[in-house]
């Protein structure tokens, strides 16, 4: 059957998520992003409301079911309230979803309860790397198998609280497949940068560029173990979270300048019951909803063993990133000169829609 | 139910049945009924009729319409999916032939009408026929040549005869789909008719709108001219003229309150428009898929491969192409399906609605013209279907209002403005 209802329990898991998103996220964003830090105390806030901790079995500490689709309403609720705040609250998912999703049976006891009992902590994943051609697919951080130790070499960017990081997931190439491997905080060889990565948006959060010269991991710290695992599950979630997020940024984008037509006034009308204005408005809802229905089919698709949940994953994050890029920008246009003063925040929002084309890795549902 | 995206099984089993149709008895005819305008494709109209008798599917209208089967008990309990059935099975034609699809026969946009705006005796009184023996068509009369989207301009008057209890119609439509089919050729189909709509009260603007069935055969309705169209050409477009029609006065759909002024005419029509624009989106989407299907397969031909899952910087030119053609397309059906599951559901959907068929109508023209692009000489050419396609796919952003229309009830819709407010 069809049917576009979330759950009863998803709907009050976003409906949590949302209250948090706009009184908290969003009345924070703006100064968080001029003064490039968000309090501690915000991040402990949405932490608390348990995403990572409800979507991690009884077993392991949590005290829940992990599901896509759940992850993609919860995360797409969060981005409407500011991205770089969602991505930091989401931080330790990007180390344990993949566990949970990959990882062998000693890496789940041993880790995932750890992550999520108690406080919110930094740990982390590196994936993207600092290059044009950049692809998860085919990285240029090296794993190579020395008896029992695997040797990492490479450098990864964009890593978020590495600086703080328990651990590290790092992500390289073992003969040319993309793997994860658990890296300690302080592994000889780890040389975390001291500035942080300075990009078009994004300042609230702490980002680093992460080195790896001959870092020595055990090979039981590959993820799944000796015999490694399947990365293409772990890239379909990241892509869902880059979709997810976009279309959250997106929405904030559209709500925001749809109520400021509504507000401002020109030749004695509203702006927005002028044609050329509530046309954008009917396309960035349009194109909105158009991502955000992809990106719901691909979860539910990954959620049930599609087989082309994958592919599917792959186009919703590509769509998305197009769309939230058109309309964030539109979104600038209908403020005009206000769009372009930081004193309204569409034009971090327009930011940030550059990114998405850029920020698989930064968050996983 | 949580959310979910598997088809229904019916659905899929239809889907397939319908596959084999539009294979056999549609693109193998696409051509030829291209290139011979108003010419009808009887075996694909008589194979139809038949085989949806037999399998039970009826007719193309919305299942719960009167077959008698209302008020089954047990069939309630299962969650309603005609809109859906119908949005997959106008889907499956299409991209057969949409030309074809439109000359289905079944209720059409006529019975969707009867559907939407008439009381469940009417519903039972106009919409059986499309049981009986003979394939039948129906169409709606809604577009004049002075009143396209603006329904609310239309001249089309109607006058109560108090004495013999008759409106008597009078006015000239045009761009009626199906509307020689729907009047004439009585030997090879059943009696069908028309729902036109009409003002009774000129000066009350849309609060005079009502819509009244007129069967094949009255007498003063007429076929007055078949267009000539840059595609769809196998499904014909009259224009038709009403002189002195006098109707039965239960012919005028819903209320039994019609002398009362009251927008519940011109809402009742906007009420058909809510339920079949997702269903010409589907249309749309049909021809999309078929040029995108077309396209991918030339490119294996000629050993170009798609590679999923590059990052953009990495892809050419004719993979990111497809790439993009394959997002929209996805997720303008999911825009359908999500229309027309409110629809089943019983859920307001005017916004979900008009925002599938402005997407569908952006989508089946930018794919069918990218597609005619990407091949080239092979696109252009009328030895393949491409080009057809692109004639074909351009009026899906034109009918069932135009894709400027459908923006303006998405924004009227999302700002919450009256007509007047969002002119």
């Amino acid at each position: 059957m069809y049917s576009f209802e979330p759950t009863e329990e998803q709907q009050m898991l976003v409906e949590a998520v949302g209250k948090y998103a706009s009184n908290d996220l969003r009345t924070a964003a703006r100064e968080a992003e001029e003064g490039g830090e968000l309090p501690k105390k915000l991040v402990g806030k949405g932490w608390e409301i348990g995403l990572l901790q409800a979507s991690i079995p009884e077993a392991y500490g949590g005290f829940g079911e992990r599901s896509a689709v759940t992850g993609v309403l919860a995360v797409e609720e969060m981005a409407f309230g500011d991205l770089a705040g969602t991505l930091a609250v989401m931080t330790p998912s990007l180390f344990a979803t993949p566990i949970l999703l990959a990882g062998s049976e000693e890496q789940k006891q041993a880790y995932l309860p750890k992550v999520i009992e108690g406080e919110w902590s930094p740990y982390t994943a590196a994936l993207i790397e600092y290059a044009f051609d950049y692809d998860p697919l085919s990285l240029k951080t090296t794993a190579s198998l020395y008896g029992e130790e695997y040797l990492l070499n490479g450098e990864k960017a964009f890593v978020p609280f590495a600086k703080d990081a328990a651990a590290i997931l790092v992500y390289a190439s073992v003969d040319g497949q993309t793997q994860g491997f658990i890296v300690e905080k302080g592994a000889a060889g780890l040389t975390i940068s001291d500035e942080r990565e300075k990009l078009m948006s994004l300042n609230a959060l702490p980002l680093y560029r992460v080195h790896l010269d001959n870092v020595k991991v055990p090979a039981a710290n590959r993820l799944g173990g000796a015999s490694g695992h399947d990365f293409e599950q772990i890239l379909a979630a990241l892509r869902l979270a880059t979709a997810a997020t976009a279309v959250g940024v997106a929405n904030a984008a559209f709500e925001y300048s749809m109520n400021y037509a509504k507000e401002r006034e020109a030749f004695g009308v509203k702006i927005a019951q002028k044609q050329a204005i509530a046309f954008m408005l009917a396309e960035m809802r349009t194109e909105i909803e158009a991502s955000r229905l992809l990106a719901w089919e691909a979860a539910w698709k990954l959620d049930t063993g599609k087989e082309d949940a994958f592919i599917e994953a792959y186009l919703a994050s590509v769509g998305a990133a197009d769309m939230a890029m058109t309309v964030t920008d539109r979104a600038v246009q209908i403020l005009g000169g206000h769009g372009y003063i930081r004193e309204h925040p569409v034009e971090m929002w327009m930011r940030n829609g550059r990114g998405f084309a850029t920020f698989t890795g930064l968050a996983i549902v | 139910m949580p959310i979910e995206f598997e088809a229904p099984k019916p659905i899929v089993q239809t889907q397939f049945v319908l596959k084999t149709v539009a294979e056999e008895m549609m693109r193998t005819h696409s051509r030829y009924f291209d290139e011979h305008e108003h010419e009808s494709p009887w075996d694909y109209i008589e194979f139809m009729h038949t085989a949806m008798k037999a399998t039970g599917v009826g007719s193309l209208a919305p299942k719960e319409q009167g077959n008698g089967h209302e008020g089954d008990e047990k069939k309630e309990k299962r969650p309603p999916i005609a809109y859906q059935a119908l949005a997959a099975q106008i889907e499956m034609l299409a991209w057969g032939d949409v030309g074809m699809y439109l000359v289905t026969p079944g209720g059409g946009l006529g019975a969707a009408a009867v559907q939407a705006a008439g009381t469940p005796e009417q519903k039972a009184k106009f919409l059986a026929r499309f049981g009986d023996d003979k394939p039948t068509l129906a169409a709606m009369c809604m577009t004049e040549a002075g009143a396209g989207s603006d329904t609310a301009s239309i001249r089309t008057r109607a006058v109560l005869d108090e004495k013999n209890k008759e409106w008597i119609l009078n006015g000239e439509k045009i761009f009626v789909t199906a509307g020689d089919k729907a009047l004439t050729e009585y030997e090879k189909l059943g009696r069908g008719f028309i729902v036109v709509w009409a003002s009774i009260d000129p000066s009350a603007g849309r609060a005079g709108m009502r819509a009244f069935v007129v069967e094949a055969g009255t007498p003063g309705v007429k076929v007055a001219k078949l267009e000539h169209k840059m595609g769809i050409r196998v499904s014909d477009t009259a224009a038709i003229s009403l002189v002195d029609v006098r109707v039965p006065y239960d012919h005028v759909l819903g209320s039994s309150t019609v002398e009362e002024k009251s927008t519940s005419g011109f809402k009742g029509a906007m009420a058909t428009f809510d339920a079949t624009r997702p269903l010409v989106a589907a249309s749309g989407l049909g021809v999309a898929r078929a040029a995108l299907e077309f396209l991918k397969e030339k490119l294996t031909e000629n050993g170009v491969q798609v590679r999923y899952g590059l990052p953009r910087q990495k892809l050419t030119s004719i993979e990111k192409d497809v790439i993009d053609m394959e997002i929209m397309l996805k997720s303008a059906w999911l825009m359908v399906i999500k229309a027309v599951w409110m629809a089943d559901n019983k859920k307001p959907n005017a916004l979900e609605s008009s925002m599938s068929k402005v997407k569908a109508g952006d989508v089946g023209t930018k794919i069918t013209q990218k597609v005619v692009e990407i091949l080239g000489p092979l696109g252009y050419s009328r030895e393949f279907l491409a080009e057809k396609w692109f004639r074909d796919a351009k009026i899906t952003d034109i009918y069932e209002g135009t894709g400027q229309i459908n923006r303006l009830v998405v924004a009227r819709q999302i700002l919450g403005y009256s007509g007047k407010e969002l002119r």
